[in-house]
C-alpha cells in the first residue's frame, strides 16, 4: 500500500491500520529505546495486520513475540519501562487485558504514586477493542470506560487516520502509562493523511462538525456513527455539533462544556454497557460544570445491558446505531 | 512505672478480651515475654512485653473486654521505687495524631444569576436550567410562563419568545394576546393574594395646590403637551419611594433588596379587557414634562400593543389609578414580587375642614398596598404622608 | 569485579553478616512494638527468622543491580542500604519516609539503592524484575535484577509466566524463593501438588539449587554461585531458600494454622542463635563485639524512631500529587537525605 511519498505536505490515502503501522516504524525509527512485544506481532504479523512487515525490518530483540502470557509480558514492559526503555506492549485485544488488569492498574498505575515519585511508567499499552464482526461474548469488550476509571494512566482513544499516525509518538514521549485503544472496526478505515503527518496531541477533544443544536459527545469507533447521524439531523434542519474526545483520561472538559454552553443538549454515545459508562461520567461532569446552560436531560446512547451476542441482527442491536443516536437527539431537542 | 496497654494487633482490631495472664505481680519480665493472652474476632493472640521490669500489678482482670490502647498491667522498671498506683489513664491519642482531614469544601454555589423567584406552592416548575436563568435575566417571573417541551415544561424556546419584540402591529393591529394576558394576570394576582400578606392604608389628600398649579401650569400650553393629574402623582409617589425605599424594590427567597432605581409600574388598561403595569425608568429624577411625555408615549405604546417584556418586568413599585372610572378608593393587589401598589380614587368636591370650620375642598383618596414582610403599618403611613406632603407644593414635584 | 564463589569469613565480613541480622530482628521487635502502640498501622509482616537469606544475598549484589522485593520487606531494604529512618518514618506514614509516606510498610521504594518495593500484590513483583532484566539485557548493561519472593507465590500463574519468560529470553533475573512452608495460613503442601520448588524451577529450564535458608553463611555461598552464573552465562538462576518464620503471617493473626512447639523447635535453629553459637565456638566473636553491635543498632533504632516521631504529615493539600509525572521541577522530598551504605 502506498505510505510516504517523497512529496511535500501532499495529501496521501491510507487506511487506519497502516496509519499505525506507520506510527510504530516511525517511532521505532527516532528512538532505539522503543520496541514492540505482544501475541503474534512477529512472524504473523499482528492479529489485525498492524505489525505485518516489521519483525523483517526491525528484528526479533524489537519486535519481540511473546507467549500467552498477558500479566507476564506486561508486567515485564512495566519493568523495562522503569528500567530504561520505551516499550509498547500490544495486548492482542481488551478483552485479554483483564488478565494483565492486577499489572496495570497495581503495577503501571500506581508504582509512581507508592514509590512517593521516585519511579514512573513510560510504558505504551496499544489494544484492539469493540464489537461489529460477530465475535460474541467474550471477544466484544469496550472497556476503555473501565481503564479511564484509574488514577495514574491515560487512555486514548484514536477515531480517525490522523490520530493513529500522531497519538503514539506522543503517548510514547509521556512519562506515564498510556493506553490506547484502536477500534476493531476502524482498521479497514481509509482516510487522508497527509505525507508528513506527524504527532498530534494527547488530552484534547476534537469538534469534527459544527453545529449549534446539539453536542453528540463520542468517541472511538461510535465517532463515524455519530456523523453519519448528524448528517442526518441536518436534513431535517438540526445541527448537531459532534465531539470527538480522543482521550478518554483525562477527559478534556473544557471543550466539552464549550460545546453544551452553545448548544444547551448533549447526547453522548458511548459503545460501553450503560451501567457505570464513561457516558456516565461525562453526564455527571456536564450537570456539575454546564448545568444552567442545559435546555434538557442528558441522554446516553449506549451498549444494552447484555453480553455481546453473536447472531448479527442481535450484535447490530445491541450496540450504538444511528438510528439510535438521531432519536436521543430529537428526545433532547423536545426537552428530554 | 510503665503500663503495659492492650496493644493494636490489626487495624480492624477495636478491642480485646484478656483471657489469660501468663504472669503475676512480683514476676521479672523482660522485653519480647509473651505476658498475656488475648482473644480476638480471629482467635486467641499472644502478647508481648515490651518493657523489662518486674510486674507491678494487673489492672485488667481475666475475662474483661477492653478498649485498645487501655492499661492492662503496670510494669515497674529496675531500680525504681515502688509508687502510688496512678488511677488508669485514659487511652491518650497518639502524640502527633495526623492531621484531620480538611473539611470538604462547600461545593462552590452553583453560579445563579439572580435568585428564581419561588415556584408555586403545590407543584413544583417544569423549567430547563437554561430557560430559568435567561428568564431571571430578563426578569420574567417563570410562574407566568407556559410551555411547550415535554408535560409542559418551559425550555429556553418559550422564554426566547417571551422576549423577542412581538412583530409590529402589520395587518391585524392586535398586539397582545388577550387571553395569554389574563392567564398570566391571573396566575400572579393568585399568587399575590397566596403569597403577599398585604395591608392596607388610605389617605385623603387635598388637590387644591395641584389642581391651582396645573391650571396656571398647562393655561400656557398646547393641548398635547399639557400636564395631566397622573404626571403630578407618579412623581409624588417617585420621590417619595425614593425617600422611603423599604416601598421600592423586590422581594424574593426571603428576603427584600431595595432596587437602586424607582421604575414606576403605571397600571394602564387595555381595551378588550386587558391590564398592563410597564414601567417609567428613573421617574424620580424625571421633570414633570418628561414625565408627561413618557406616560403619552406608553399609554400610546400599550394601545398599540409594542411594548417590551422588559418593560412590564422591571417596574419597582406600582401606582394604579382609576379616577376616571368613578370610585373613591382603590386597593390594589401587589404585582410580586414588588412590595408595594398606591392606589388613586377620583378627585372629587369633598368636605374638608379647614380653620375649624367644615369647606368643600377637591380631596383625592390614596391608598397604599403594602407586603406586610417588609414594612408595617408605621412605615406606611409615613410613605402616604410623604406623598400628602409632596402634592402640596406640586410646582417641587 | 568478578564476585568469587565462596564466602570469604574473615573476621570483620562474619561480624558484619551478624550486625546485619541482628539490625535486622532488632528493627523488627520495634516495629511490633511500635505496630501496637498505633504508630504503625494497616498492614505489618515482620522478617523475623528469615534474616539469613536477605542477608546472606543482597550484599553480594552490586550497587547497579536491582531489587524486587514483597510487602515483607523491611530486611531487604536495610540490608540493601534504604536508610533506617527514611524506612521508618515510612511506616509512620510521614513525608521523609523512602516513598515520601505515601506507601507504608509493604511499599518500601528507594531510587538511590535501586530498591523497586515494597510489593503487595503475592507474585505481582515478578513480571516487574523480568522487566527490569529484560532492560538491561537489552541495553547491554552489566545488572543483574533479584526478585524475591514467598513459596506462596509459586501458585500464582505470574510466577510460570515469569519463570518462562526468563529462561526463554534468557535474563539476567535471580530469583530468591523465601519458603518459609506457610502462604499465610496455608501449608505448602495443602497448596501445591508439587513442593520441592526448586524442581519446579528446574522444569522450565532455571538453574536452580535449594539452600539451608537459616545458616547465612550457606546462603552466600549460594548467592555467590548463583549471581557469578548469571554474570558469566547471562541466564536466570533460581535459588529455594528454606526458612522459617518466628512471627505470625501479620501482625493481626492468631496463628490456628500451626502448632506453637514447631515454631519453638525452628527457633532453637534460628539463623542469628546458630551463627553466634557458630561465631563464639570458632572464637570470631566476643562478648564485647556483640555487646558493641547491640549498643550500635539500639542507638540507631532509638535515633530513627526520634527521627520518625519528629517527622513531618504531608500537609493534605497535596493529596493528589504523584500520580501524573508533573511538569514543574521536582521537590526534593527528605529521602535524598539517604547516605548510600
Amino acid at each position: 500500500m502506498m505510505l510516504q511519498q517523497k512529496a511535500e505536505s501532499q495529501a496521501i490515502e491510507t487506511t487506519y491500520r497502516e496509519a499505525i503501522r506507520e506510527a510504530i516504524r516511525d517511532a521505532l525509527k527516532r528512538d532505539e529505546r522503543v520496541f514492540l512485544m505482544g501475541e503474534d506481532v512477529g512472524r504473523y504479523g499482528g492479529c489485525y495486520a498492524v505489525t505485518k512487515g516489521l519483525l523483517a525490518e526491525f528484528g526479533p530483540e524489537r519486535i519481540r513475540d511473546t507467549p500467552l502470557s498477558e500479566s507476564g509480558f506486561t508486567g515485564a514492559g512495566i519493568g523495562a519501562a522503569i528500567g530504561g526503555l520505551r516499550p509498547i506492549v500490544e495486548v492482542m485485544t481488551v478483552n485479554f487485558s483483564l488478565l494483565a488488569l492486577d499489572q496495570i492498574l497495581n503495577t503501571a498505575a500506581t508504582i509512581r504514586h507508592m514509590s512517593g515519585n521516585q519511579f514512573g511508567v513510560p510504558l505504551v499499552i496499544r489494544m484492539a477493542t469493540g464489537a461489529g464482526r460477530q465475535l460474541a461474548a467474550q471477544h466484544s469488550h469496550s472497556l476503555e470506560g473501565w481503564y479511564a476509571h484509574i488514577p495514574g494512566i491515560k487512555v486514548l482513544a484514536p477515531a480517525t487516520v490522523e490520530d493513529a499516525r500522531g497519538m503514539l509518538w506522543t503517548a510514547l514521549e509521556d512519562p506515564d502509562p498510556v493506553l490506547i485503544f484502536e477500534h476493531v472496526m476502524l482498521y479497514n478505515m481509509t482516510g487522508t493523511l497527509a505525507s508528513d503527518a506527524g504527532p498530534v496531541d494527547i488530552g484534547k477533544a476534537a469538534i469534527r462538525r459544527e453545529g449549534k443544536d446539539i453536542s453528540l459527545i463520542t468517541y472511538g469507533g461510535s465517532l463515524w456513527k455519530t456523523i453519519d447521524a448528524a448528517t442526518a439531523l441536518a436534513a431535517e434542519g438540526i445541527e448537531a455539533e459532534v465531539v470527538d474526545l480522543r482521550t478518554l483520561r483525562p477527559l478534556d472538559d473544557a471543550t466539552i462544556m464549550a460545546s453544551v454552553h452553545k448548544t444547551h443538549r448533549a447526547v453522548i454515545v458511548d459503545e460501553g454497557w450503560r451501567t457505570g459508562s464513561l457516558a456516565a461520567e461525562i453526564s455527571a461532569r456536564i450537570v456539575e460544570q454546564a448545568f444552567f446552560d442545559l435546555d434538557a436531560a442528558i441522554g446516553r446512547v449506549c451498549s444494552e445491558e447484555v453480553p455481546i451476542p453473536y447472531p448479527r441482527h442481535l450484535e447490530e442491536a445491541a450496540i450504538p446505531q444511528v438510528p439510535k443516536i438521531i432519536a436521543a437527539a430529537k428526545t433532547a431537542l423536545a426537552g428530554g | 512505672m510503665a503500663e503495659f496497654r492492650m496493644p493494636s494487633l490489626g487495624a480492624d482490631m477495636e478491642a480485646g478480651t484478656l483471657v489469660e495472664w501468663l504472669v503475676k505481680p512480683g514476676d521479672q519480665v523482660k522485653r519480647g515475654d509473651i505476658i498475656a493472652v488475648v482473644e480476638t474476632q480471629k482467635g486467641a493472640i499472644e502478647i508481648e512485653n515490651f518493657e523489662p521490669g518486674t510486674v507491678e500489678k494487673i489492672l485488667v482482670e481475666v475475662g474483661t473486654k477492653v478498649p485498645v490502647g487501655t492499661p492492662l498491667a503496670m510494669i515497674r522498671a529496675e531500680g525504681e521505687p515502688a509508687t502510688s498506683i496512678a488511677a488508669p489513664v485514659q487511652s491518650p491519642t497518639p502524640a502527633g495524631a495526623p492531621p484531620r482531614p480538611l473539611e470538604p469544601k462547600a461545593p462552590a454555589p452553583a453560579p445563579t444569576p439572580a435568585p428564581a423567584p419561588e415556584a408555586e406552592a403545590e407543584e413544583r416548575l417544569r423549567i430547563s436550567p437554561a430557560a430559568r436563568r435567561l428568564a431571571e435575566q430578563h426578569g420574567i417571573d417563570v410562574s407566568t410562563l407556559s410551555g411547550n417541551g415535554a408535560d409542559g415544561a418551559i425550555l429556553l424556546g418559550d422564554v426566547e419568545r417571551m422576549i423577542a419584540e412581538p412583530k409590529i402591529e402589520g395587518a391585524r393591529g392586535r398586539g397582545f394576546d388577550l387571553a395569554a394576558m389574563r392567564q398570566a394576570i391571573a396566575a400572579a394576582m393568585a399568587r399575590s393574594k397566596r403569597e403577599i400578606p398585604h395591608y392596607y392604608l388610605a389617605q385623603p389628600i387635598e388637590m387644591t395646590a395641584c389642581q391651582d398649579w396645573l391650571a396656571s401650569v398647562n393655561a400656557k400650553l398646547p393641548p398635547d403637551q399639557r400636564l395631566l393629574l397622573g404626571a403630578l402623582l407618579v412623581k409624588a409617589v417617585a420621590r417619595a419611594a425614593r425617600t422611603f425605599p423599604a416601598f421600592n424594590g423586590f422581594y424574593r427567597d426571603g428576603a427584600f433588596k431595595p432596587a437602586p432605581s424607582v421604575h414606576v409600574g403605571m397600571a394602564i388598561a387595555i381595551r378588550g379587557g386587558g391590564l398592563i403595569a410597564p414601567a417609567i425608568h428613573d421617574a424620580d429624577g424625571l421633570s414633570l414634562d418628561a414625565l408627561m411625555t413618557e406616560m403619552r408615549e406608553l399609554v400610546g405604546r400599550v394601545r398599540s400593543g409594542r411594548i417590551r417584556s422588559s418593560e412590564m418586568a422591571d417596574p419597582t413599585i406600582t401606582v394604579s389609578s382609576l379616577g376616571e372610572r368613578g370610585v373613591e378608593q382603590l386597593y390594589g393587589i401587589i404585582y410580586p414580587p414588588q412590595v408595594a401598589i398606591v392606589g388613586f380614587g377620583k378627585v372629587a368636591p369633598s368636605p374638608w375642614i379647614a380653620d375649624g370650620k367644615v369647606v368643600a375642598r377637591p380631596v383625592i383618596n390614596a391608598t397604599l398596598a403594602a407586603d406586610h414582610r417588609v414594612t408595617d403599618g408605621h412605615a406606611g403611613a409615613l410613605f402616604l404622608s410623604e406623598i400628602e406632603t409632596l402634592l402640596q407644593e406640586p410646582e417641587t414635584l | 569485579m568478578a564476585a568469587t564463589d565462596k564466602p570469604r569469613l574473615s573476621r570483620a565480613h562474619v561480624l558484619e553478616l551478624l550486625k546485619h541480622m541482628i539490625r535486622i530482628r532488632h528493627f523488627e521487635d520495634k516495629c511490633a512494638e511500635l505496630y501496637t502502640q498505633e504508630k504503625i498501622r494497616g498492614f505489618l509482616h515482620l522478617y523475623d527468622g528469615e534474616e539469613a537469606v536477605a542477608v546472606g544475598v543482597i550484599p553480594v549484589l552490586k550497587a547497579c543491580d536491582r531489587v524486587v522485593a514483597t510487602y515483607r520487606e523491611h530486611g531487604h531494604a536495610l540490608v540493601r542500604g534504604v536508610p533506617m529512618k527514611a524506612a521508618l518514618a515510612e511506616m509512620y506514614g510521614k513525608q521523609e519516609g523512602c516513598s515520601h509516606g505515601r506507601g507504608g510498610s509493604m511499599h518500601l521504594f528507594d531510587r538511590a539503592t535501586n530498591f523497586y518495593g515494597g510489593n503487595a500484590i503475592v507474585g505481582g513483583g515478578l513480571p516487574l524484575a523480568i522487566g527490569l532484566a529484560l532492560a538491561d539485557r537489552m541495553r547491554g548493561s552489566d545488572s543483574i535484577t533479584a526478585c524475591f519472593f514467598g513459596e506462596g507465590a509459586v501458585a500464582e500463574g505470574e510466577f510460570h509466566e515469569s519463570a518462562n519468560l526468563a529462561a526463554l529470553w534468557s535474563l539476567p533475573v535471580l530469583f530468591v524463593c523465601e519458603n518459609n512452608r506457610y502462604a499465610m495460613g496455608t501449608a505448602l503442601a495443602l497448596s501445591e501438588s508439587e513442593t520441592d520448588i526448586q524442581h519446579k524451577a528446574a522444569c522450565y529450564h532455571l538453574a536452580s539449587e535449594a539452600v539451608d535458608g537459616m545458616d547465612v553463611v550457606a546462603v552466600e555461598a549460594a548467592a555467590r554461585r548463583a549471581v557469578a552464573a548469571i554474570r558469566e552465562t547471562g541466564k536466570p538462576y533460581f535459588l529455594e531458600c528454606r526458612t522459617y518464620r518466628f512471627r505470625p503471617h501479620s501482625m493481626f493473626d492468631a496463628q490456628l494454622y500451626r502448632d506453637k512447639t514447631e515454631i519453638e523447635s525452628w527457633r532453637a535453629k534460628g539463623p542469628i542463635r546458630r551463627f553466634r553459637a557458630w561465631l563464639e565456638q570458632n572464637n570470631l566473636l566476643h562478648p564485647e563485639d556483640l555487646a558493641r553491635i547491640e549498643a550500635e543498632v539500639a542507638a540507631e533504632i532509638d535515633e530513627a524512631v526520634a527521627f520518625a516521631e519528629a517527622a513531618k504529615w504531608e500537609p493534605i493539600e497535596q493529596l493528589t500529587r504523584y500520580v501524573y509525572a508533573e511538569q514543574t521541577a521536582r521537590d526534593q522530598p527528605a529521602n535524598d537525605v539517604a547516605t548510600k551504605s
